[in-house]
């Protein structure tokens, strides 16, 4: 094999090239927290999940504790299903509530995993039973406005009743 | 009226012509590129004039471009009280977007013009004729090299502008601004996401390689054999190449990130 004197150069370059490919694939990007531990799925049922994403983490206590695997739409109960992938490690009673909840104003959608009392612990396969959906922000003004014309409406009846002008 | 569709016509059938040179010298190419590959020690001499001579340009510029980001995103993102998302928004700019596209761009005034000066002063002095001559293939012993010399430093250098990008991001960030070490990166790295962004990124960096490289090449192997002729391919291959980049890029993003 011929070799040239710039091989010990290219060598240092291509390295620093990787180096560098690493250094983003581990401090910049999650290829460390990709775990691959051993996780369990469970599933939940939510009236509306908002804006959850697949991925999205599951909490418990402000602790990460899973991802989101993926979501889909069940036409039998015109609910949505999200399967979640908890981490092995750690257990939860069997009745368990589950609330989409949100990090920050405008933050990330998560799922926040709230522990019950069962003494029977999540396994794999199991559906969480107690779910809470996402707020959503067109429906709490509409039980706003609709709260605050009833409001109106039983203090002055009359005008209300003549078209709600004075 | 009959001599403008005389003009369109003819300029058609030139550019038709160009786009079937090239082509032909493309496939030429890579038709010829296991020899080349087989002789090595060739290819690795040329990562060494297009990579190594370019790390000092694409790791100075980079370190400026993640300082630049992170002031600029620190202005915006502070506004909404979400300061610490800044290391997030330098990361996600870089190895998306900036890190391929940037270092293409250098790369394509750096290794591309020298590149087609090299071949077109090759072409002038009638050394690829005299090459040809003695049976030497130039496609393979003067092109393929380069070809794939650039195909292989492009990609690295990119990975290096990110890298170097996102460590000026953080000085600027973390030690300046005084943003927290911490959430600056557990929010880059709850936000980054390997094989979406990183692994598109390389994609890119990979495809915009092979496209500077080869518009250099061609540029160089089809100019005019005079020291204008030469000097009006260089400038074609900066303009080409940076416009080929740009447009590709968008096409690129357009099929990566559209959800």
């Amino acid at each position: 094999m011929q070799s040239s004197r710039h091989d010990a150069w290219v060598g240092l370059f291509v390295l620093i090239g990787g180096a560098a490919l690493l250094f983003l694939a581990l401090k910049a990007g999650n290829l460390l927290s990709l775990n691959f531990d051993a996780t369990y799925q469970v599933s939940a049922r939510f009236d509306n999940i908002g804006g959850l994403k697949p991925n999205a983490a599951v909490k418990s206590a402000g602790v990460v504790v899973g991802r989101v695997e993926s979501i889909s739409f069940d036409d039998k109960t015109f609910q949505a299903k999200v399967v979640i992938n908890l981490q092995k490690a750690t257990q939860f009673p069997k009745d368990s509530s589950a609330k989409i909840l949100t990090s920050g104003l405008l933050g990330e959608q998560y799922i926040g995993l709230e522990p019950g009392a069962e003494e029977k612990n999540l396994a794999s396969g199991d559906v969480i039973k107690q779910t809470q959906s996402a707020v959503v922000l067109e429906n709490l003004i509409g039980q706003f406005i609709n709260s605050k014309a009833s409001d109106m409406g039983s203090a002055n009846a009359p005008a209300a009743a003549s078209g709600g002008k004075p | 009226m009959m001599a403008l569709a005389t003009r369109i016509g003819a300029g058609l059938r030139l550019a038709l012509t160009d786009v079937g040179a090239a082509t032909r010298l493309f496939f030429s190419l890579l038709a010829r590129s296991p020899k080349a590959l087989a002789r090595f020690v060739l290819v690795r001499e040329q990562v060494y004039y297009l990579g190594n001579r370019s790390l000092s340009i694409i790791g100075v510029s980079g370190l400026f471009v993640g300082f630049v980001l992170a002031l600029q995103g620190y202005y915006t993102l502070q506004r909404y009280g979400s300061s610490e998302a800044v290391g997030l928004l330098v990361a996600l700019s870089l190895v998306r977007e900036l890190g391929p596209v940037v270092t293409a761009l250098l790369f394509a005034g750096r290794a591309g013009t020298s590149l087609t000066a090299e071949i077109g002063l090759m072409k002038a002095g009638e050394q690829l004729t005299a090459m040809e001559m003695m049976a030497v293939d130039p496609v393979q012993r003067v092109l393929a090299p380069r070809f794939w010399g650039g195909f292989i430093a492009m990609p690295l250098l990119a990975a290096v502008f990110s890298a170097v990008g996102i460590i000026g991001g953080w000085l600027v960030a973390v030690p300046l601004i005084g943003i927290d070490a911490g959430a600056f990166w557990s929010q880059m790295q709850g936000g980054v996401s390997v094989f979406a962004d990183v692994g598109n990124g390389v994609i890119k960096s990979l495809v915009f390689g092979v496209t500077v490289t080869f518009v250099a090449l061609l540029q160089g192997y089809t100019c005019s054999p005079t020291p204008e002729g030469v000097s009006a391919a260089t400038t074609r291959t900066v303009v080409l190449s940076s416009l080929a980049v740009l447009g590709l890029d968008f096409m690129l993003t357009a099929m990566m990130f559209s959800i």
